[in-house]
């Protein structure tokens, strides 16, 4: 699913200085617990969260995370901008809650990118 | 009055000097067009206008038995219309008193020449006097243009051999040590280094997959150095061909019970940091995961020292992350 549409389909908003069109997005995964994002998210997937800090950004860098939505209207900090821009890791908020956020793009067709055994990161 | 010197920054100085270099470097046949419609002197001007405004040409080379004879160009169409001499033939208009350059030569020949001359073509010659193509101060700036592009290549792949640094540096065993200082409490930069260790990894040829699993260990030690020492602690990468062997140390508090704090849940961590989203007691499980080999060794006087090992070798790709 392209960003673009995405973002539509959330009524979201985007933070970062982006061009959506073509920002590919595989998957999704939904969590507030960086530690449970690091352990299962697939890459070039979506994370949708209501934790908002520069933590979140880093953890989308480092675990190959294409894009971050906050749910719950959530707005992070300039500083998270920043390092968002920096990363080139779009920011997108959106006044829905994570489990509205979540229906709305499975009903779409977006899959879970959330591995359920511990293949994601096995040896 | 003295002369204003033209104010040149370096990095300007640098640009000029590239393409002059280029205009040196590259030679004349390298940039002109070969592919040439040359006139027969026997046409008559009318037909030259037409194919001239079908081709959009604004000038033509004229040809006589493969000999180049003379340069036909928009002026010299005027020149006929002007004096009302359309159905004159080409060789009565042309002009014949031509400046030509030679293709092996330089590029900057042919700019010095279009300088001097203030003519928008050339007819280039090759050794024997034919002609072998035209060039025009557009068919320079393409080809300058392209060179650059080349050079600019050639960069990439300068930066690319970073990746062959092993390869290239011959020792008994040769590795690459990147230290870091971590603070404790130090949440806004939580994570910089881990950020850091990956982008190094991966210039250094490491595959995304590897990358990823190193960076996210290094990040889950990365912040419990943050969250759980006294005074922070140190993150320590060796890279070597065929393992990555990351510590991250600190001098206490030390782990009291190691077996306990590897089981998934458990957690000191306060809820300050819970609302950071870590501390839920999955740190260590994860990284454990991550890596080929991981060793803790704590104790409560001389703090905590955390072992993480990849082994690098091209048979143990991890496809499950490839997607």
């Amino acid at each position: 699913m392209k960003l673009k549409k995405l973002i539509e389909l959330i009524e979201g908003n985007l933070l970062t200085d982006h061009s959506t069109d073509n920002i590919e997005i595989k998957g999704a995964m939904g969590a507030d617990l960086m530690s449970d994002v690091l352990t299962s998210i697939k890459p070039e997937s979506v994370l949708l969260t209501g934790l908002c800090n520069p933590q979140v950004v880093r953890t989308a860098q480092i675990a190959d995370i294409r894009a971050i939505v906050f749910v719950r209207g959530k707005n992070p900090a300039q500083e998270a901008i920043n390092l968002a821009n920096e990363e080139n890791i779009p920011l997108i908020t959106t006044t829905l809650g994570l489990f509205d956020t979540c229906g709305i793009l499975f009903q779409e067709g977006l899959p879970s990118f959330e591995t359920q055994t511990e293949d994601d990161c096995a040896p | 009055m003295t002369p204003i010197q033209p104010e040149i920054s370096d990095k300007r100085a640098e640009t000029i000097t590239k393409t002059e270099e280029l205009a040196y470097e590259l030679r004349i046949h390298e940039v002109m067009t070969k592919d040439v419609h040359s006139l027969s002197p026997d046409i008559k001007m009318e037909e030259a206008l037409e194919i001239f405004q079908k081709e959009r040409f604004s000038g033509a080379p004229v040809e006589q038995d493969g000999e180049l004879i003379g340069i036909l160009s928009i002026e010299d169409l005027i020149h006929a219309l002007r004096e009302n001499h359309i159905d004159a033939l080409v060789r009565e208009y042309m002009t014949t008193q031509m400046t030509t350059v030679r293709k092996h030569d330089p590029v900057v020949e042919a700019l010095k020449t279009f300088a001097r001359t203030n003519y928008g073509r050339l007819p280039v010659l090759d050794e024997n006097g034919k002609l072998a193509g035209i060039i025009t101060k557009g068919d320079i700036t393409n080809g300058l243009l392209k060179a650059l592009q080349r050079n600019y290549q050639e960069e990439e792949l300068i930066r690319y051999r970073a990746s062959h640094l092993f390869e290239d540096i011959v020792s008994g065993r040769t590795s690459l040590i990147l230290r870091y200082d971590i603070r404790k409490g130090d949440f806004i930069h939580g994570g910089n280094a881990s950020s850091n260790i990956k982008r190094a990894l991966l210039r250094l040829g490491a595959s995304p997959q590897v990358a990823r699993r190193c960076g996210i260990a290094v990040y889950e030690a990365e912040m419990n150095l943050i969250i759980h020492t006294n005074h922070g602690g140190t993150l320590r990468i060796e890279i070597e061909p065929h393992k990555i062997t990351m510590e991250a140390y600190d001098d206490g508090p030390g782990i009291e019970d190691v077996e306990e704090a590897m089981r998934p849940g458990f957690s000191t961590a306060t809820n300050e940091v819970r609302e950071m989203g870590f501390g839920a007691g999955m740190g260590l499980v994860n990284i454990k995961r991550c890596v080929d080999e991981m060793r803790l060794i704590s104790s409560k006087d001389r703090g905590t020292n955390l072992y993480m090992i990849m082994y690098l070798n091209d048979t143990d790709e991890n496809p499950q992350t490839v997607n």
